[in-house]
């Protein structure tokens, strides 16, 4: 026993070390950090990151091929993770051009988003950002954050708006990515705008929550509005009266540190060549034709005349 | 750091409610319990009859080669198979419930299949010659025999499905992993650290108690606690018991743990 003792309280101590070593930095972040600072001082590589979503790596791939074209060293971090993720690897100077996309990323900044129009989001969101972070041109393009129901769940409960899952609550159950939990734009917003309380909700990524969604594990789920797996499952988008999800545009934030004219000209022209269309067709054919996203960013680049 | 640790640990808001510590633990332990019984019912009388028959060894190797397949990703290949299957939440449950079984199956049936197979054969015969039948001898010898093998089989299964159980929450169930996976997508380290603390400490604690239960069960003869000494020997039953048997038999090894076991 006393052997027992001993060792449970070698591995204890062994626990703490090994929590210990991440005291100076954080270990969640990206690696590369070290690399960008010295980049930074060359002022001639750039990198740039994407979300954990397919949409985010193809707008990833496009910036970085634009960017190249023009003759800048580019690296990418492709699949990055969660906003709260990313945009921490910007500050810290691991990344320095990531998409985003005005509306929700002022909610994450503010914890609202002032109204439907994509001038006004953009415009609040400039105001918001963090002095060592800008965007650049917003394209046209909107891929919101939408709650989404199966046709079956849609007559079922004859429902409309996200405002008509509230009388229904007890037999809801919601899929999102996990973060979904604790955001405004997520079940804080939904309960604060709409009272709306899932009975339960199923933290999933990626290609599992359409699943769950499809398969009867959940009856709501959040999807992108580009998402092509709406229009292919027959899935019905949920009005937002309130404007929860907003107006999102999507727009390249980076390092202010890092913007030059020439980065500037790249990026500016990419986003006046994206709009919804496009960007659901480009994610279409990562998700549905499973090709890579960086050859679909080169497919776009060279039919537009950017790459 | 460590202070962000200690204060996630340490905040009430933390202890309540389904995200809260209590029901997480708890959670993780349904989750393991289950996976450790259902793997139990499985390793060992299938340990138990491939020791006792020295036959379909080939069990234990093909068992312990399943120690290979990467629990995540059959997890993820089980859940996209069932998925369509069940309309509920079993429809992860099931998935994570077999990768655990798959993962405490190998250690609970080599600990079985090794204790049994590695019972002294004049302890066996020695019962025998009492006139115990087949089962006897498994129920009476052979199993008390092989049972600080067996449990010590039981104990590294247990540690490996406690540790192991954290992937459940990437197919949205709850136990600690979920502390693991919503702590980074939020990006929020004290929340790792801590799940990964807590998923750490669960295990400890419940190797301790497995241990203890290891001590209390094993018989005496076998731990070396039991010292043969004159003074405990207990003379008639031994001469009775010389009286009856084969003199051939029961060597001085095999007699010590019939004393202990009877």
């Amino acid at each position: 026993m006393k052997r027992t003792i001993l060792m449970t309280g070698a591995a204890a101590v062994a626990a703490l070390a090994l929590a210990a070593c991440g005291a100076n930095n954080n270990p969640t972040a990206p690696a590369g950090g070290g690399g960008g600072s010295t980049a930074s001082a060359a002022g001639g590589s750039i990198t740039v990151g994407s979300a954990d979503f397919s949409e985010s790596q193809v707008l990833g791939e496009i910036y970085a091929g634009a960017i190249k074209a023009k003759g800048i060293t580019v690296t990418t971090k492709p699949n990055i993770g969660s906003r709260d993720v990313y945009i921490k690897a910007l500050q810290d100077g691991s990344i320095d051009i990531v998409p985003e996309y005005t509306g929700s990323l002022l909610t994450f900044l503010k914890g609202t988003a002032p109204s439907q129009d994509p001038d006004a989001v953009y415009t609040a969101l400039k105001a918001t950002l963090p002095p060592t972070l800008v965007v650049l041109d917003k394209s046209t393009a909107q891929d919101k954050n939408s709650i989404v129901v199966t046709k079956d769940t849609q007559s079922k409960y004859s429902l409309k708006s996200i405002a008509d899952l509230t009388a229904h609550q007890a037999d809801i159950t919601v899929a999102a990515p996990p973060e979904f939990q604790t955001r405004q734009q997520g079940l804080v917003g939904l309960k604060s705008e709409y009272g709306f309380t899932p009975a339960n909700f199923l933290p999933l990524k990626g290609a599992a929550v359409v699943n769950a969604l499809t398969n009867g594990q959940a009856q709501a789920a959040n999807i992108f509005s580009t998402d092509p797996s709406i229009s292919a499952n027959g899935f019905v988008t949920l009005e937002d009266p309130k404007l929860l999800f907003g107006s999102d545009n999507v727009v390249p934030l980076m390092r202010k540190d890092k913007v030059n004219d020439t980065i500037t000209a790249a990026l500016n022209a990419v986003s006046a060549k994206i709009d919804t269309a496009t960007l659901t067709d480009l994610v279409k054919q990562v998700d549905v034709d499973k090709k890579d996203a960086s050859a679909v960013a080169k497919d776009f680049l060279s039919k537009n005349g950017l790459g | 750091m460590l202070n962000s640790i200690g204060g996630w640990l340490t905040d009430p808001a933390h202890w309540t409610g389904p995200n809260g510590i209590p029901q997480r633990v708890l959670e993780h332990l349904i989750y393991s319990g289950i996976s450790l019984v259902i793997a139990a019912l499985i390793a060992i009388p299938l340990g138990v009859i491939v020791g006792h028959s020295g036959r379909a060894k080939w069990t234990v190797s093909l068992a312990n080669s399943l120690r290979a397949v990467p629990s995540l990703g059959l997890l993820f290949a089980v859940a996209l198979w069932l998925g369509p299957k069940i309309a509920s939440s079993l429809a992860y449950v099931i998935p994570s419930v077999i990768v655990l079984v798959l993962l405490a199956v190998p250690p609970i049936l080599s600990g079985t299949y090794a204790g049994i197979q590695g019972v002294d054969p004049a302890a066996r015969d020695a019962a025998k010659g009492m006139g115990m039948r087949g089962g006897e001898v498994l129920r009476k010898v052979e199993l008390p025999c092989a049972l600080p093998l067996l449990l010590s089989g039981v104990r590294s299964a247990t540690l490996q499905v406690i540790a192991t159980a954290t992937i459940a929450a990437s197919i949205s169930l709850g136990g600690l992993g979920r502390y693991l996976i919503d702590g980074l997508s939020v990006s929020d380290y004290a929340e790792m650290a801590s799940g990964a603390i807590l998923v750490a400490a669960l295990a400890l604690v419940m190797d301790g108690i497995l241990s203890i239960v290891q001590r209390t069960a094993v018989s005496p003869g076998l731990t070396g606690k039991f010292r043969n000494t004159g003074d405990n020997r207990p003379v008639v039953t031994t001469t009775a018991r010389g009286d009856a048997s084969d003199p051939a038999s029961p060597t001085d090894r095999a007699d010590d743990q019939r004393e202990a076991l009877v």
